[in-house]
């Protein structure tokens, strides 16, 4: 599904922060990205999301080269992927069910089409009754969880979450974990960047280990 | 649950003070507009009236039967196609248009004062002017025609000039107005750029983020648009109002001798609610194309990794 050749990426003049990059996201896969802070996660999540051109090497994403891809097919692409920002990006101005109805509004479905999946996982993920509360006066895992509901709700082919249980408590982490499995058994492929060991010790998954810029697969 | 709200968010700060900045300027370009439109109609008016006039002198000679010369001289300028009406005018009247010079309780008919016959014309179609000379030289030596041709070009040029200097300004009223709804969309813009980037990533394409942005600032710059035309049309209207509630008051005459008569008139309606509609959809304008900016910008830290601001 993905696939990176030798990339790397350097901000301005400064020293490449991705070095020699070279792996896949197979179809169904389930993957956590880990490293120190700073070791470039972020930066890799944002290639992965088409927000960032590589400084050099080849980045193939659902069998298209995203050099070739003009700006104008870029939507489509994103379309298939669900990302969770480790900033959530809630609009603050919207409710949680309109916040996590978003990506289906900007595809043009009608509301009546959608209103109970998104009621339904909105109560999955424990927001049950913070349906119409506006993001401001959520809790910071409320938020968190609000982020990861809007990023699946479309059931992207690839979802991409950045620290998702940063702001959790452990048993809250394991239900989001479980959710993760679950949309990855439905077919997802899944990466999650995180640095919090206990939540990677919970399950055999694949790890990619970024150290100085260099990726490390384990499994 | 409440209805779905709009993805962008309706009242706010920015969007306010667009309201009233846009209301000003189109109230601005609107007086401006009615005044050039005033000015032209008072232009024309003047013209016209000048222009409508000629007048027959018949200077007092030794022997001459003034009343008779009179009477003839306006029996020949009737024959000629294109003139409406001729009349003499009467002793009474000459005596009037003379008593800034001579005083009061003179006796016309001591004096060897000339006397005037008014022609009135169709301006659109006059009488050749040539020929009418010629006649009348012919029938009464003591006539002169003279037919203002040089008050009314002066005239003229008096009033293009003054429309032209009218347009000048309502030109730039116009480009300060469409400028600065340009600066104030923007700067309303700038306050929503995290919803147009949360958009964009969650799948929108461009089009929709800004049809999105451009039908809620279409919006602000009708509504202050229609409130500034609206209160200068009311302006116009109540200064109208107000010279015809007053007419033959001593200040109210000085008014319309300054200005003319206040009425803008139906081009004047239309010229504002022109102006709304412009300050309206340059509004739409600048936001789409803000908008379609702001994600080009976004595409581009995409395609260029050097120009990305780290994080």
């Amino acid at each position: 599904m993905i696939h990176f050749e030798n990339v790397g990426l350097r901000y301005g003049m400064g020293p490449e922060i991705l070095r020699d990059l070279t792996f896949d996201v197979p179809d169904r896969s389930f993957q956590f990205l880990t490293g120190a802070s700073g070791a470039g996660k972020t930066t890799l999540l944002k290639l992965l999301f088409m927000s960032l051109r590589p400084t050099r090497g080849l980045i193939t994403m659902f069998d298209r080269d995203i050099a070739m891809v003009p700006s104008g097919d870029l939507p489509m692409l994103r379309r298939r992927i669900g990302i969770v920002f480790q900033d959530f990006r809630l609009l603050d101005h919207l409710t949680t069910f309109e916040n996590v109805a978003l990506p289906l509004r900007v595809r043009g479905r009608p509301e009546s089409s959608y209103r109970r999946d998104v009621v339904e996982l909105l109560e999955w993920v424990g927001l049950g009754d913070r349906v119409n509360a506006l993001p401001p006066v959520l809790s910071g895992g409320e938020k968190q969880r609000a982020a990861i509901a809007r990023a699946l709700i479309d059931r992207p082919e690839l979802l991409l979450a950045d620290e998702p249980t940063g702001n959790v408590d452990p048993p809250m982490a394991k239900r989001l974990l479980s959710l993760f499995l679950e949309l990855n058994r439905l077919g997802t492929a899944v990466v999650i960047a995180t640095h919090d060991l206990s939540l990677m010790d919970q399950l055999e998954a694949r790890r990619m280990i970024l150290t100085h810029g260099r990726l490390e697969i384990h499994g | 649950m409440r209805p779905t709200g709009p993805i962008v968010p309706v009242s706010g700060v920015s969007g306010n003070a667009l309201v009233v900045v846009v209301a000003i300027m189109a109230f601005l370009a609107c007086l401006t507009l009615g005044a050039v439109t005033m000015i032209r109609q008072s232009a024309t008016s003047w013209q016209s009236e000048i222009a409508r006039e000629v007048t027959i002198q018949i200077k007092p000679e030794e022997g001459l039967d003034m009343d008779k010369a009179l009477a003839r001289a306006r029996s020949v300028v009737t024959t000629f196609a294109g003139v409406t009406g001729a009349s003499v005018m009467g002793k009474g009247a000459t005596a009037r248009l003379l008593q800034p010079w001579l005083g009061s309780g003179i006796d016309i008919d001591e004096l060897p004062v000339p006397r005037l016959v008014v022609v009135t014309i169709d301006e659109r179609d006059p009488p050749d002017f040539q020929a009418m000379r010629a006649e009348l030289n012919a029938q009464v030596p003591q006539a002169r025609l003279d037919d203002h041709r040089a008050w009314v070009d002066r005239l003229t040029a008096m009033a293009n000039t003054t429309v032209l200097i009218g347009l000048g300004v309502l030109g730039l009223v116009m480009t300060a107005t469409v400028l600065t709804v340009i600066f104030a969309t923007r700067s309303a813009l700038s306050g929503n750029r995290h919803i147009v980037e949360v958009l964009h990533f969650v799948g929108a394409e461009t089009r929709f983020v800004a049809s999105q942005f451009q039908r809620h600032f279409f919006r602000i710059g009708l509504k202050g648009g229609l409130a500034g035309g609206v209160l200068a049309a009311g302006a116009f209207f109540a200064a109208g109002a107000w010279q015809n509630a007053t007419m033959g008051a001593a200040g109210s005459a000085q008014t319309t001798a300054l200005f003319g008569r206040i009425a803008i008139g139906p081009w004047g309606y239309l010229g504002i609610a022109l102006v709304v509609a412009v300050v309206a959809a340059v509004t739409a304008l600048t936001t789409r194309l803000t908008v379609m900016r702001t994600i080009r910008h976004i595409d581009r830290a995409r395609a260029d990794g050097n120009r990305a601001e780290p994080s």
